[in-house]
């Protein structure tokens, strides 16, 4: 049974690393806007202007 | 930038006008970059259509910098243009005082700037913001903040001033607000990433001792041996001393303050049970004799601190403390020898020359030098009619110019301006009331009494039979079941709960304490221009000078006189002229030939030959024509003539908001009702009958009057909210129990005060009322139920009878029904709101 102890220790430590991982999510300032990300999913990465689209003439998608 | 001056937009342009505007000539497009209705077709591109030259440029910038991703993200996302700016608008940005102020780092080779842009609304100006540094090489990293409507970028000094990186984002719509207040803006508060750490580490030990305190719940350490009871319990009470330290940290320290004040909040019990419970699980944990409590103790934390959390997540975005220097811009026009120069406002000095163009505020008081002033005080003092002003007179700050440019010289400085003035009486100075007489405090005076009374009872009466040790139990586990966790989690969640449907419908309050407030008001005092009214909306009617029936006669203006009056008001910029235009139907009329404008008396000009006149009677009588005497309707009054020969007049009234009048029989039936306004008294009657013979009309108030006339109603025993729009409502706002900002749109600038309600919104402030009464309601009974749940407690408890897995139980139990109940209930209650949800834009 006393292997158990062990376990604890082991799962202790990583519920102890998830906390430090909070406790500097929070202090990065992570926390202090909690909707924009919320938007910013929908966003596609940079797209790079395509320079057969400078001459007005939008192809179709 | 230098897309800005494209010359494909003009050929595109030319090419789609042929094509498409022909084909949809009567019905009616919205602009594809802002949404607006397009008054015609003379911008178009391929398919598209839009309102303006403004909007049409932007979106060509846009595109040939590939960023048309803008228009998939939302429909019609763009910000219409409004006004091309000033060559040199922004200069004074580059000064270095304003400079070192605005910026929030700065090394020379990086900046970085946050700016308030209340124009942003969607995930498509979110996108597009972030992705400034296409537009320019200069710009580096941008983010927005979108609760906040900020965004903060970082920009190469030397690449790009930041004057150029302002005007950039005013150049495509995003123009950030540049106002006095913005100088002493305070960084992001540290306070909420604390909140957030407090209860992240609350929840955190919840959990861990939760998994803990199971298996000795489950009877596991009778066949495993003491060795776990041990490594748990240590392990508990080492996870249970940061949630009573750190997270619990607010309730100890207003429990302590409340102790000292000699005052019962409800604190003190929460304090007096969370140290009860760490006491008592210490001395059976470390004595060897149980598992103690303390899964219940982070549990009580963990709720009260998830409660704090969900009530405070109010519309931080609005600032509800705004005073004056939020209203006055960050920069003026300053005339010098060499031409004219931005200058920012701290640096102007008494005696400077100003120019002050259509639209803008004059920032100090000045004295009118030239040009034809037509001051517009409404925000200020209330009063609707623009005032017309010669050379030489007095202006106030804070007054907006209509009409063309003037020159003034300033009197005073920024500073110590009539407008100003107001900020220095004391109602400013004491703290907003953050009142203790909450619902809460006052259910828990008696509460707390009474668990203290039980308690040493308890312990009194085991004594007395000689069982000290049970006696002690006894004491200790009514202090912790006496807890009073539901009833501190029943009005957060109610008020938050009623906060966030109002939020939804666009009325937005400051606290949930506001809520309570609402429910005990018993007279409501309304601003007339701006509340009552709208700001700039008007009836006009014209009665003919003939007619011997006033009113019936409105279409008697032939084709003809209509297009004389149209053509000759719409060179003018005076409001009255402004409205009589847009009421005739605008369009683009041939312009008044010898066209001239005399301030305070009206305007002439000669049209196919006949010269027309409108203005004041007094000034046509001057021209030496005869006006005819009719009885005239409550309004301004703009007389008309033609050749000499008098016609009739226009009649200009203040327009009602449509919901006015059944929002006051409606509130008039419960509430006593009064009328405050800074105009004159021209309408009385109109609102005599509106209001009821027993209200109050007051008119001619000054600032500083609408604050001693709600004090004086406050001094009789009346708790008063008062409903306004103005910096001239600040005084009275601030003193009323309840002060209700009435704003064009959420973003716009509104005094400080409790309640900022959209203009649109203001026929719902009777359901306002009614949800705060009914939350209080509710909030009273969920005090009955979580009495019920701790009495069952006590009950257990002062037998010397609760077991930990009882203590374990109960507790989350009771704070579970009662979240549940209270918000329940308080959706059911907000429900009539839900059908002007769907109005909103």
């Amino acid at each position: 049974m006393s292997v158990i102890v062990l376990l604890i220790l082991a799962s202790l430590s990583i519920a102890v690393t998830f906390l430090l991982g909070f406790i500097w999510a929070v202090r990065s300032g992570q926390y202090e806007d909690i909707e924009t990300p919320s938007m910013r999913i929908l966003m596609e990465p940079h797209r790079k202007p395509d320079p057969s689209r400078t001459n007005n003439q939008k192809p179709s998608p | 930038m230098s897309a800005t001056t494209n010359p494909t937009v003009l050929t595109a342009t030319g090419l789609g006008l042929t094509g498409v505007s022909s084909a949809h000539a009567t019905e009616r497009v919205s602009c594809f970059h802002c949404g607006e209705l397009c008054p015609d077709h003379t911008f178009t591109q391929g398919e598209k259509t839009f309102c303006c030259q403004g909007c049409l440029i932007v979106h060509d910038l846009l595109r040939e910098n590939g960023l048309d991703q803008f228009y998939d993200l939302s429909r019609h996302p763009g910000v219409k243009v409004r006004g091309a700016g000033r060559q040199g608008q922004w200069s004074y940005l580059d000064d270095a005082s304003v400079r070192t102020q605005l910026l929030d780092f700065d090394d020379g080779k990086l900046s970085r700037v946050r700016l308030h842009v209340p124009g942003i609304h969607c995930v498509a100006c979110v996108w597009l913001l972030e992705n400034l540094f296409r537009l320019h090489p200069g710009i580096g990293k941008s983010q927005v903040n979108f609760p906040r409507r900020e965004v903060s970028l970082a920009f190469q000094p030397e690449r790009i001033r930041l004057s150029q990186v302002v005007e950039l984002l005013a150049s495509i719509g995003y123009e950030p607000q540049l106002t006095l207040g913005e100088l002493d803006r305070q960084p992001p508060h540290s306070l909420r990433r604390k909140q957030w750490l407090q209860v992240g580490i609350a929840g955190f030990a919840f959990g861990n001792i939760m998994l803990m305190s199971l298996p000795l719940y489950l009877g596991l350490d009778s066949f495993s041996g003491p060795l776990f009871r041990k490594i748990f319990g240590f392990l508990s009470l080492i996870f249970a001393l940061p949630v009573l330290v750190y997270s619990a940290s607010d309730y100890w320290r207003s429990a302590l303050l409340s102790f000292r004040q000699r005052r019962m909040t409800l604190e003190v019990p929460i304090a007096a049970g969370l140290a009860a419970l760490y006491a008592q699980s210490a001395y059976e944990i470390l004595g060897g004799m149980g598992e103690g409590y303390l899964d219940s103790l982070a549990g009580l934390v963990f709720f009260l601190l998830c409660g704090r959390v969900f009530q405070q997540r109010t519309q931080e975005r609005l600032a509800f403390d705004r005073d004056y220097k939020c209203f006055f811009p960050l920069s003026a026009m300053r005339l010098t020898a060499e031409g004219e120069e931005s200058v920012a406002i701290s640096k102007l000095a008494v005696g400077d020359r100003l120019i002050v163009r259509h639209g803008e505020l004059l920032p100090a008081d000045c004295r009118l030098q030239s040009g034809s002033a037509c001051i517009d005080y409404s925000f200020v003092t209330g009063e609707s009619e623009p005032v017309a002003k010669a050379a030489g007179d007095h202006l106030y700050a804070g007054g907006q110019q209509r009409g063309g440019a003037i020159t003034v010289e300033t009197v005073k400085p920024v500073s110590r301006g009539y407008l100003t003035s107001l900020w220095d009486h004391e109602a400013f100075r004491k703290e907003r009331h953050q009142s203790y007489n909450t619902l809460t405090n006052r259910f828990s005076r008696w509460f707390t009494r009474w668990v203290i009374a039980v308690a040493l009872g308890v312990a009194l009466y085991w004594l007395a039979h000689g069982q000290t040790g049970r006696g002690l139990k006894a004491f200790t586990a009514v202090l912790i079941v006496a807890c009073p966790c539901a009833l501190a989690l029943a009005a957060p969640f109610t008020l938050g709960t009623a906060q966030r449907a109002l939020a939804a419908i666009r009325i937005f309050l400051r606290n949930a304490q506001v809520l309570e407030r609402l429910a005990q008001v018993n007279t409501i005092v309304f601003d007339k221009t701006g509340t009552l009214t709208m700001a700039d909306a008007s009836e006009v009617r014209f009665l003919r000078a003939d007619a011997s029936e006033p009113g019936a006669i409105g279409a008697a203006l032939s084709a003809m006189e209509k297009h004389w009056v149209a053509g000759l008001a719409r060179q003018s910029a005076h409001p009255h002229s402004a409205r009589i235009y847009q009421w005739l139907g605008g369009g683009d009329i041939a312009p008044a030939e010898e066209f001239k404008e005399t301030a305070g008396g009206g305007i002439a000009g000669r049209i196919a030959g006949r010269v027309i006149r409108l203005g004041s009677r007094a000034w046509l009588e001057n021209a030496g024509i005869h006006v005819r005497d009719t009885a005239l309707p409550v309004g301004s009054a703009v007389h008309f003539a033609v050749d000499g020969e008098y016609r009739g007049v226009f009649v200009l009234n203040n327009r009602l908001r449509p919901e006015t009048e059944t929002l006051l029989t409606d509130l008039g039936s419960h509430y006593e009702l009064a009328l405050l306004s800074g105009d004159n008294a021209r309408e009385r009657e109109r609102f005599r009958q509106l209001f009821g013979n027993q209200a109050r009309l007051q008119f001619n108030q000054s600032p500083l009057e609408k604050l001693e006339f709600i004090r004086g109603l406050q001094e009789s025993g009346r708790v008063v909210m008062m409903v306004g729009d103005g910096l001239n409502d600040a005084g009275a706002l601030r003193q009323s129990d309840v002060g209700v900002a009435v704003v064009e749109h959420a973003g716009a600038f509104s005094p400080a005060s409790d309640v900022i309600l959209e203009a649109g919104r203001v026929g719902q402030l009777a359901e306002t009322l009614r949800l705060a009464r009914r939350s209080v309601r509710i909030i009273r009974l969920s005090f009955s139920l979580s009495s019920l749940y701790n009495l069952i407690g006590v009950g257990i408890a002062a037998g010397g009878l609760l077991s930990p897995l009882i203590a374990a139980i109960l507790m989350p139990l009771s704070s579970f029904t009662v979240v549940a109940f209270a918000c329940g209930m308080t959706n059911r209650a907000a429900r009539p709101l839900r059908i002007f949800r769907n109005e909103c834009p």
